[in-house]
């Protein structure tokens, strides 16, 4: 496996698992709280729809020509992989709150309590709906991923492939815990998908500009190494800011104004 | 014409989210870099500059609005 095939299969898996965490809780809501039937049926259609998605557009997009492609989908690619980077920068630097699993799953559990729910044809409506939302809003991040560097780099199966194994791993350990994965460190694991995805939509997004870029693949190591370097540069004068605010503040309070 | 609306609204969070300057400014580094392509440069190193710059003045703006 080239190293970019093992990047495309990693940035897959860890984007899968985040996802996977953050469905899994608003599932195990459902399903401690009103039967586990309803709720598996719908992460289950969830899960048929958004294979069906990846199935039909796939070979769809794999007909366009590969500059065309490249520059579209890398573009995609590199907004879609920014958002995330810039969401994981100002949590790790404190100007956003980490997403509290245990707090959403509490959430989940007391809101689906107090919740009527409709039963028709054995089936739960309520608990399937929020399941199938769940998953379904969650997966196509997933999808997203999967499909526009599967297609860039020309192995969808492979990017599917590495989503695939981080679902199942959530899945199982989920069902073991039989709780939310509170513990898994999901900023970081955002930052490093926000990372890689920048990366290769910089680097796509340019080489189907026409762009050769120096040392061919090799750019693709210095392109993340640059990446790396600013987001953990924006990291740190984030947290430098707080402590100044932190001190500004304390000062003002004793000061008495 | 409510569907509608959501169905691209819901896209355009999807994929722009929170910042539209991002997009904005990923696609005019995509445009200059094809017309330096043009004029015989391989100017590579367009797009990571201006990521960088673009990524640094989006956390700045969103910084300031939460401090002020």
């Amino acid at each position: 496996m080239t190293t970019s095939a093992a990047i495309l299969v990693f940035s897959a898996f860890l984007a899968s698992a985040v996802e996977a965490v953050e469905a899994l809780t608003v599932v195990l809501a459902m399903g401690v709280t009103r039967g586990w039937r309803s709720p598996l049926v719908g992460a289950g259609a969830a899960l048929l729809v958004l294979a069906a998605v990846v199935a039909v557009l796939g070979p769809a997009l794999s007909l366009m020509p590969i500059d065309t492609l490249r520059v579209i989908v890398g573009a995609l690619l590199l907004v879609f992989g920014l958002q995330w980077l810039r969401k994981a920068i100002l949590r790790a630097g404190g100007y956003k709150p980490l997403r509290d699993e245990a707090a959403l799953y509490r959430a989940q559990v007391e809101g689906s309590r107090a919740a009527q729910g409709t039963i028709r044809a054995g089936m739960d409506w309520y608990a399937f709906t929020l399941a199938f939302k769940g998953v379904l809003l969650e997966g196509l991040e997933v999808a997203f991923i999967v499909l526009t560097f599967g297609t860039a780099h020309g192995s969808i199966p492979l990017a599917a492939a590495g989503a695939a194994v981080a679902l199942l791993l959530v899945v199982a350990v989920g069902a073991l815990a039989h709780r939310p994965l509170a513990r898994v460190p999901e900023n970081s694991m955002k930052f490093a998908v926000g990372l890689m995805l920048a990366t290769f939509g910089i680097f796509w997004s340019v080489e189907g500009a026409g762009i050769e870029w120096p040392g061919a693949d090799l750019a693709i190591p210095g392109i993340l190494g640059f990446m790396t370097l600013v987001s953990f540069g924006l990291v740190a004068v984030l947290r430098r800011l707080r402590e100044l605010d932190a001190v500004l503040t304390v000062g003002l309070f004793a000061k008495g104004e | 014409m409510t569907r509608l609306t959501n169905f691209f609204r819901f896209w355009y969070d999807f994929i722009v989210g929170d910042d539209w300057v991002i997009a904005a400014g990923v696609v005019i580094a995509l445009i200059v870099t094809g017309l330096l392509v043009r004029l015989g440069l391989n100017a590579w190193w367009v797009m990571p500059a201006a990521v960088a710059a673009l990524l640094a003045a989006s956390i700045q703006r969103e910084t300031r609005q939460s401090r002020d």
